[in-house]
This record gives C-alpha cells, structure tokens and sequence, in this order.
C-alpha cells in the first residue's frame, strides 16, 4: 500500500532507535484539535488492477474522434523513439539539475534543445523552457519592459489576431506590474494585421509590439513591414511564433525588422495533443539581453580537471536567489518535454521539419479546397495561410460541429464567442496527419449538414 | 552507470543522413508561401540516423542519477517513487489523442477524472473549491496571490499594499508577491524554529494583505502555533495563504484548511509523486476558503447531474482569469489522480506516518554518528536539518563538499544551503518510500565522510571524483557565457 | 578579518564611500561585501548622468550565488562608472578599495551625507550582524 516497503519489525526497531514508543509521539508537536481521523471525502484504495480497468474505460468512452482543430495545439505524427527515451526512468524521474555533476544528461539536453531553439528562431540564446506558450508571451511582456525602460507607458500593442487565451494569459499575468495591453484590429478582407492599423499609435509611448506568425486565424502576416515599423520607432519586438512553421519560413531574427524576443508554444515538436499538456513555452532572445531573460539557462563550462561539463548558469536571476528581484517567480518548468522535443528534433534534423512543415500546409490547402466546394462555404480571408484557415457558413457553427462531433469528427474550433464580428466564422486545420480519405470523409459530412 | 562523456548531437551529424522513416512523403510545391516569407538558411539541426539518436540520448540519461536509480534524499522536493501505472494511464490513447479544444460531451471520461481529483484535493486539503489549471507550485503562488488581490480590491481596501513573508521562505515567494505588486515585509523566525509572535503583531497592520506561510515550514519543523498565527492575521483583515510543498509530512492527519488558511497551492509533482523530469512538468493545484471562491482562475471542472464540463470566464466573471492556454498540465493531474486513487483513504495517513518516521530516524542516526541538527530539541517532520557549521570551522570542509561526496557515495546529495537561515545546512527529506537499509547506507557513507573529512580533507574538498565530470567551475560558466553549441569554423 | 581602510566611510549596506578632491564620491563594495558574494562574473552599472535619490538602488553586482544591490548614499547624479567592470568584475575582488571603484557619485544637497559609519563602526555593524 502507498508503496511503503516498511514491515511492523521495521517500523519497531525504528521506533526504537528514535527512543519512542508509539508512533503517534512523533507528532505530538501538532496540535490535539488540528488532527483528523478520517478522510471522507476521498474513497477507498484501488490496487492497480482496479484503477487500470478504471481508467481503460474513461479513456475508451472519450474514443479516437478524426481531429481537425488547431488553434495552439497541433496533431503531429511522433516517432517511437520520443517517448520511449523520455519516459526513462533515468530523465523522468530526475529533478532539476541543481547538481550539475549528477545531471550531466539532463543539462547536455537542455544545452542541446537551447541551441537548436536559438538557430529555429534566429536569436543568439535560448532558455530552457517556461510552461507554454501563452504564459511565455506574458513573461515575454514582462522582459519587454525591463528591456525598454525609456518606455513609461508600459503599454504594449498586441494584435487582435493573437490567440484570444494568450493575451488573456498575458493580462491576467501583468495586471499586478502595471503593464496594459492595446489591442490593433487586422483587416476584415485579408486577415491579416496591416501597418496602417499600427498607425494610429505612430506619436505615442509604446513600450512593445507583439507579432503572432502565423497569426491565431493561421494567416500569414507581414512581418518585414510590422517588425520594421517598430524597429524604425526604437519599439522592441515580441514574436510568437509556430515552431515547425520555421522550417519553412523566415525566422524572427531574420525579419526586416527583426526581433528582441521571440516566444511560442512548443507542443507541436513531439509533444501529443494530451487535453491540453503538459506542453512547453520556449523563449529565444539576442545575446545582450540574456540577463533579462527568466527561466532556467544551461551554459557549457570546464571542470577541474578541465573537461567540458554543463551547468544551470545566470541562476542570479532567478528566484532562489533573487528572490524578491528575481525576473520572474518561476522554478519547476517542463523539463520532460524538452527532453522530447529535443529527441523529435534530432529525429526529424532539418529536412524532416520542413517535410513536415511543407506536408502539413498542403494537406490543409486540399482540406480548405474540399470544404470550398459546397455552396454556403467560403474561405474567410484572402492572404495566404500556413495550415490552418478560417472557413465562413452560411448557419451558425456550434449545432454543426455538434452534429460532426456525434460521427467521430471533431471539425475545427467555432470563433463565435471570441469574433462575433466574423459571424458564423470555423477555424480548421490539416497537418501532415491527414489523408486524402480522412478529407474527403470531413467534405462529405460537412455537405450533409449544410 | 556508465561514465563516459558523450559529445554533442551536432557533432554526429552529417549532410544528408537522418530518420527518413519518420518524414512524410516530400510535398510537390508549396501552393500559397509568398517567396519573400520564406527561410533562406535552413536551422542549426541533427543530422542522424534513428539510431544515433537513440543511442545519444539513451547514453545522456544513463550520465544522470534518478529516483529510479539512485537514492535522491532532497529536502523540500519530495523525491518519492513515480508508480509506473501512473504513466503508462495517462498515456492511454483515448487521453493521449484528445485536442484540448475537443467538446466537453465527448470528454467525459477525461472530465470525469479531473472532477474526482478536485474533489479529492479539497477533501485532504480542507478547502471548498479547487482549480487545477496552475502549472506549477509557482504559477500556484500567483493564482493565490492574486486572488487576495482581488479579494481585498473587491471589498474597496485599496490600503493593504504588503505581503508578510518568513524570513525563511522559499524563494518563489518574495518573487510572486512581487509579481503580483505588493511589497514584501520579512520577519524573523524564532530560535526555536516557530515564527516570533511579537515581531508578526508588530508587522500587522491595515497595510497588511496577508501573510505566505509552509506548515511544516522551511525549516523542517511544524509551526506550533499556527491556530494563534491564523487569528492574528485574519484580525487584522489579513488572509493567509499556504505554500503546500510540505504536504506529506500531514497528509491525511492535518488539513490546511483547518489551520486557519484561506487559500494554498499544492504541488503534484511533489506530494502526490507526479514526475519531476529533470525540471517540470509540474502542477500546483489551487484550494480556497469559501471567500475566494468566485476569484478561482478558470477553467473548472464542475458537475452537473450525470454530466461533467468545464467553466470558464463566462461562468466565473470574477475570476483572475487564466493562467495558461488551455486547461494546465492535464496529463501531469492525471498521474496524480491515478496515484491518489491507489493511496485511497487509507494510503494518505500511511504516508505522513512513514515519511515522518523515516526523518526521524535519520534524525537519531546522523546525530548519534556525530553530526548537528539545526533545531535539536524539535521533532523533525518529513524532513529535517542538519548544520555543518562546526565541521567547516574545524575540518574547512562545507556542507558543499558533503553534498559532492556523497555522489561518489552513490547517492544524490540533499538540499543544500537552503534553508538560508542554517549556515551550512544540509536539509533531508527521505520520502515514506524508502527503506531502512537504504536509510542506513546513507548514515553510513555521511559518516565516512565525516571520518575523511578529518583524516583526508582534501577528498571530501576535490569532489567528485567518480561522476563523468569532476566538480564543474560555474564562475567561467556565468563569465564566458557558453549557451549554443556552434560549429567550428 | 576583512579589511577596513580607516580613511573611508561605510553604510550599513556594505558599501564604501570616499570623498575626492573635487567634492564628489567615489564608491564601491567592502572587502566583506566581495568576500560573502565570491568570484564577481557581472556588474550593472548605470549610465552616467543617471540621477539617484538617496537610498535608491542604481546598480548590481552578480556573482554565482547572489546578485546584491547597490545603493546610494547620496541624491545626487551618477558623474562616472567604471567602465573596466564590464570586462574585468574580478577587479571588485582583487583590489575593491582601489581598481574595483564602481562608480562616481555628484551630490545634489552636500550637506545630506546622513547615516554614514566610520571604519570603527562600520566594523562594530559587521561584528553585530555575525551573531
């Protein structure tokens, strides 16, 4: 039980050993009223058979529905190998490399996954990771003020095309510092997010401007003209951005512009949908503002007999020993997926991702061209997605993702409550996963509904 | 263990090679990606073959010491075992697959589980609700941090600006009142390990917000009079909040709720034995009292007739929101209520009682062989401190040198240098799943150093000397930042 | 036995102050304070012409273990940082009276050097603090 291994003579002889006769007297310093006999609330122990079959079941009643919702988390095929090297005992049940000579594995990672991150993104360094990507952009919002403290405003331009629950992170997160969020409008025709919109806040103290590519609707931004308008202003630049789209297109740091920080949501590299995580926020920066940057950093150094070793360094930042002044209150982030990310990457190398990449923006191109074809169903903007787009009905949405849902299929996320103004508007997704007949089988459906 | 140092991935890779097995097929062109979007340079990646890959990171993860490997005694982070079918459950195919976007009638399986957990938590812990959705002991802090916020705002007390903090905390607390814009006010912890009452009423005032507290606190010790505590903080309009990294020491036999405390977070990865994967993921579920129900940050699994959903936003208008994209760390909530439901109501108290039996008799053992608790006249509870004040005066050996010496000993070193308040302090937290033998080695190899410390100081100082890396200089670390691997020119 | 030049004046915050020809302060960290820190690998120093109120914090310096403020002892105006810390923190180690200045301080109102020890009781602080 509770996978104690003490027999009644062990726990005898150590009583003895303490100098105490019953148990009970180890708690004596607790006070009499404070303690509880019984636990009604919680129900009596299963053994592992019992809970397995449990839990079959729960997991067997949610079934396997054909997925084509992206809005953040995204279905990628997973190699074997990730989760069969994460899961070892020797990575999963380690704790944070605080002693680096004990740690060598997890920090090599680490220092592998940092490198790989920085070229992805087109920065110079990388952290080890923070707890996905919404809370990464608002950490992201955080650093671009210790960044630009020329700036009094604290208020940061984040388009109205970034993920509804990243500036919903961001707000709950900065609130308390005093930094505000104003959101810019995107284009109702094209959907993207034009300069002009940005404009309006040409005379104005802005502390920040915040870039999504591809943005929340999966469309393809301008992100020379958005990042460049910023730059040309002394405004630093906050870039969310999907890591296998970086396979195919220009990174942050190489926009005309460029980028201060650079910031995502790391899921799609290895890590399975799993109702929602755990996932990974990964953050990349230039070098001169590494010391504003939270989370954990993994640097290479020499020991005494002057080999090469890693080790977590700059922890003066962080809140151990900064405590109060730290960057950020962050501790325990998401070593374990990482760990699989890093192992995806080194699986796929450069031409699997863009394979994947390039896979994944065609399924969901012959997707949108298959749902096109029914009268009453029409694409929402007119600039080029990556995989995932916005589809217009001409009935409201929620009844018919409803009515898929009941025949395995989980057609795309309904934008009603967060857009209104696009009206009956479905966001929907295709990655590499998705064959001809898993298409042809949502076109069908779909045609049936409307 | 094998220790053999292992290159960097980058230095296998090359031009062409890769696990081609796992890329899709190439795609004929690229209909809609306008030119001037496109990467120019391709990234910095492998490239290995499948096997390679394999065998670097399997060789990595043998350079490491693991619960499941070695004996991992460090204090404050609840190094128990990670039950497999707690894994291999959460993993199942049906949980595995579903989109977090996926709607609720066709997740009641998943919803069903993360309920039960809820309501679980509330019962050991004593609170009316709970939200799962913090992803960590941290994120917990400022989820609770902020709800007294948004109590105090609410109620128009806009004058309570400072948050009280033992000057014995855990680091994250400063750090998330600060994050959440209050002031910190520090006080001194007594002697005797207790909080010192006197210096808690002089700190009190109407500028108080509320106090951050651990019970067990930091110091390995049970905060005696933490009812009296309680009722000088609410009566001075403050609420009190509990840090629950040292829940195990009273699991099952004392519930937060009924000390006094308004609001706490508990860390999954700790007390209910989800994975620590050298760094997170974590969970740091949140409880509270009746009175910041309504601030919870959404989303919450509730329960209506036979049918379970999630509410968010539109259901909770006073919530602080969310604290992540989706709904928190859902397959780490999963481990722990598998775990949870194999403990049952029975496992719970079994563990405080084996895990506070384990720390003391470590207790007896260490100072019987010589060494110094911290606070010897006090019980220890599920873990306990020792101080080497007297070795590094004597023998110039610190708890540093220990810590590393005990590496070569086959064990992972415990929590150093913190608590800050003990000088040279070792804190120890065996766990309730460790056995006496394995505790026994340990008072053994501690010993052997202390008896190398006097005869051969200079062992214990050079440690260590067994791992794949001597001790490692992280003063050149931080001064010749060394962050990327590049290639050479 | 930390070092305490006589010729200086102390805060209670370990930092050193001297008072140069010209009226202005130089000031930088004790021999006590670079000895609790360890090997310094980074140091924040203000711009110069950046105003301080007194008290205020205006720089850090960061070793592996900790990052400790630095405050002011005057309001003023920063005058001169010592630019050779960028590359060298070690000198605050090596020699923290002398190569390890770190900055240079102009006083907004002379006469508000309140709350300064003298050796004697800068030593007598470090004594009581050491309990």
């Amino acid at each position: 039980m509770a996978f104690i291994p003490h027999t009644a003579a062990d726990v005898t002889a150590m009583l003895s050993t303490i100098g105490v006769e019953r148990l009970e007297e180890l708690f004596e310093e607790i006070p009499r009223a404070l303690r509880i006999e019984t636990l009604p609330g919680v129900p009596a122990a299963l053994n592992e058979m019992q809970i397995s079959r449990l839990m079959s079941e729960r997991a067997r009643s949610d079934g396997q529905p054909l997925c084509f919702i992206g809005a953040g988390a995204y279905e990628h095929h997973i190699p074997a190998a990730v989760w069969a090297i994460a899961t070892r005992g020797e990575f999963y049940s380690a704790y944070t490399p605080y002693q680096a000579e004990a740690s060598q594995g997890t920090l090599q990672t680490i220092y592998e996954f940092q490198t790989m991150i920085a070229s992805l993104t087109g920065m110079q360094v990388a952290n080890a990771s923070l707890y996905d990507g919404a809370s990464a952009f608002a950490e992201a919002c955080l650093m671009a003020t210790r960044l630009n403290r020329k700036s009094k405003s604290l208020n940061i331009l984040v388009p109205e095309a970034v993920h509804p629950h990243y500036r919903k992170v961001a707000r709950t997160v900065i609130a308390h510092q005093g930094v505000r969020i104003t959101p810019v409008p995107f284009d109702a025709r094209s959907g993207r997010t034009a300069a002009a919109a940005l404009e309006a806040h040409a005379n104005e103290d802005i502390t920040a401007l915040a870039i999504q590519q591809p943005n929340f609707f999966g469309v393809l931004e301008d992100v020379d003209a958005l990042s460049q308008w910023a730059r040309s202003r002394s405004i630093p630049v906050i870039a969310i951005v999907n890591p296998v789209s970086l396979a195919l297109l220009e990174p942050p740091g190489g926009w005309r512009g460029g980028a201060d920080i650079v910031v995502g949501e790391g899921q799609p590299l290895g890590i399975p949908l799993a109702s929602g995580g755990p996932y990974f926020g990964f953050m990349a920066t230039r070098q001169e503002h590494v010391r504003q940057m939270p989370g954990r950093i993994v640097g290479r150094t020499l020991d005494l007999a002057g080999h090469p070793g890693f080790t977590l360094t700059l922890q003066a930042r962080e809140q151990h020993i900064r405590r109060g002044r730290a960057t950020s209150n962050i501790c325990t982030n998401q070593g374990l997926m990482v760990t699989a990310a890093t192992v995806y990457l080194a699986l796929m190398g450069p031409q699997g991702l863009e394979r994947v990449a390039a896979a994944s923006h065609e399924r969901a191109h012959r997707l949108i061209a298959a749902l096109t074809r029914h009268a009453g169903v029409r694409r929402a903007f007119s600039a080029p997605f990556f995989h995932e787009a916005v589809i217009l009905l001409e009935q409201p949405v929620a009844p018919v993702l409803e009515a898929l849902a009941g025949e395995g299929i989980h057609g795309g996320l309904d934008l009603s409550r967060d857009y209104p103004q696009l009206g009956n508007a479905l966001l929907t997704c295709a990655t590499e996963t998705k064959t001809d007949e898993d298409i042809e089988r949502f076109a069908r459906a779909l045609g049936e509904l409307i | 263990m094998s220790v053999r140092p292992e290159p960097v991935i980058f230095e296998y890779s090359r031009p062409g090679r890769g696990a081609s097995d796992q890329w899709p097929a190439q795609t004929a062109h690229l209909s809609e990606l306008p030119a001037e979007l496109r990467r120019r340079a391709p990234p910095l990646l492998p490239e290995v073959s499948e096997l390679e890959a394999v065998r670097h990171y399997t060789r990595l993860s043998q350079l490491n010491f693991s619960i499941e490997t070695h004996f991992y005694p460090l204090g404050s982070c609840t190094m128990k075992y990670n039950p497999k079918a707690c894994n291999q459950l959460a993993m199942l195919p049906g949980f595995l697959a579903r989109h977090p976007l996926a709607p609720a009638p066709h997740g009641q399986g998943l919803l069903a589980c993360l309920y039960e957990l809820q309501e679980m938590l509330r019962a050991v812990t004593g609170m009316s609700a709970v939200s799962l959705t913090p992803m960590a002991g941290a994120q917990g802090e400022f989820a609770g941090v902020a709800m007294i916020r948004a109590y105090h705002e609410a109620r128009g007390d806009h004058a309570r600006r400072e948050i009280i903090v033992p000057e014995a905390a855990h680091g994250t607390n400063p750090a998330t009142a600060t994050m959440c814009g209050y002031a910190l006010r520090e006080i001194p912890v007594a002697a005797d390990g207790d909080i010192a009452l006197d210096d808690l009423r002089a700190a009190l005032g109407p500028q108080t917000a509320g106090i951050m507290l651990t019970n067990p606190s930091t110091l390995g010790v049970f905060e005696r009079r933490i009812v009296e505590v309680a009722a000088l903080v609410h009566e001075a309009g403050g609420l009190l909040y509990y840090d629950g990294a040292n829940l195990n020491a009273i699991l099952g036999k004392v519930r937060p709720g009924d000390m006094g405390f308004d609001v706490m977070h508990m860390n999954l990865h700790k007390t209910f034995s989800t994975p620590h994967g050298g760094g997170g993921p974590g969970a740091g579920a949140v409880g509270v009292g009746k009175r910041l129900e309504p601030y919870l940050p959404v989303p919450i699994v509730t329960r209506e007739g036979e049918r379970y959903r999630f509410l968010d936003e539109a259901d909770r208008p006073h919530s602080i929101g969310r604290l992540s994209a989706f709904m928190g760390n859902t397959g780490v909530l999963l481990r722990a209520y598998v775990y949870m439901r194999l403990l049952g109501r029975e496992g719970m108290p079994l563990v405080a009682d084996m895990a506070t039996l384990n720390a003391n008799y470590l207790l007896a053992c260490l100072m019987r062989a010589g060494f110094d608790a911290a606070y010897p006249s006090r019980r220890a509870t599920h873990e306990l401190v020792i101080t080497l004040k007297r070795q590094a005066r004597e023998l110039e050996v610190t708890a540093m040198d220990f810590a590393k010496r005990l590496l070569d000993h086959g064990m992972h070193a415990p929590t150093t240098y913190f608590p800050l308040l003990v000088p040279e302090c070792l804190l120890i937290e065996p766990t309730e799943t460790e056995s006496r033998e394995t505790l026994d080695r340990f008072v053994a190899a501690m010993s052997q150093i202390l008896q190398e410390a006097r005869q051969e100081p200079e062992q214990v100082r050079g440690a260590p000397h067994n791992m794949v890396v001597r001790r490692l200089d992280d003063v050149r670390a931080a001064k010749q930042l060394d962050l990327t691997w590049k290639p050479t020119p | 036995m930390s070092q305490i030049p006589s010729d200086l004046k102390y805060t209670k915050t370990h930092e050193w102050v001297r008072t140069l020809s010209d009226g202005a302060i130089e000031v930088g960290i004790t021999d006590h304070a670079q000895e609790a820190l360890g090997d310094l690998v980074f140091v924040e120093l203000p711009e110069a012409g950046r105003k301080v109120g007194a008290g205020e914090p205006y720089a850090v310096v960061e070793s592996v273990k900790a990052a400790s403020d630095i405050y002011s002892p005057v309001a003023g105006e920063v005058s001169a940082v010592n630019a050779a810390l960028s590359k060298t923190p070690e000198l605050i180690n090596q020699d923290p009276y002398g190569a390890g200045w770190i900055a240079r301080l102009k006083a907004s109102d002379p006469a508000l050097r309140t709350g300064l020890l003298s050796a004697q009781e800068y030593e007598q602080h470090l004594a009581a603090e050491d309990h």
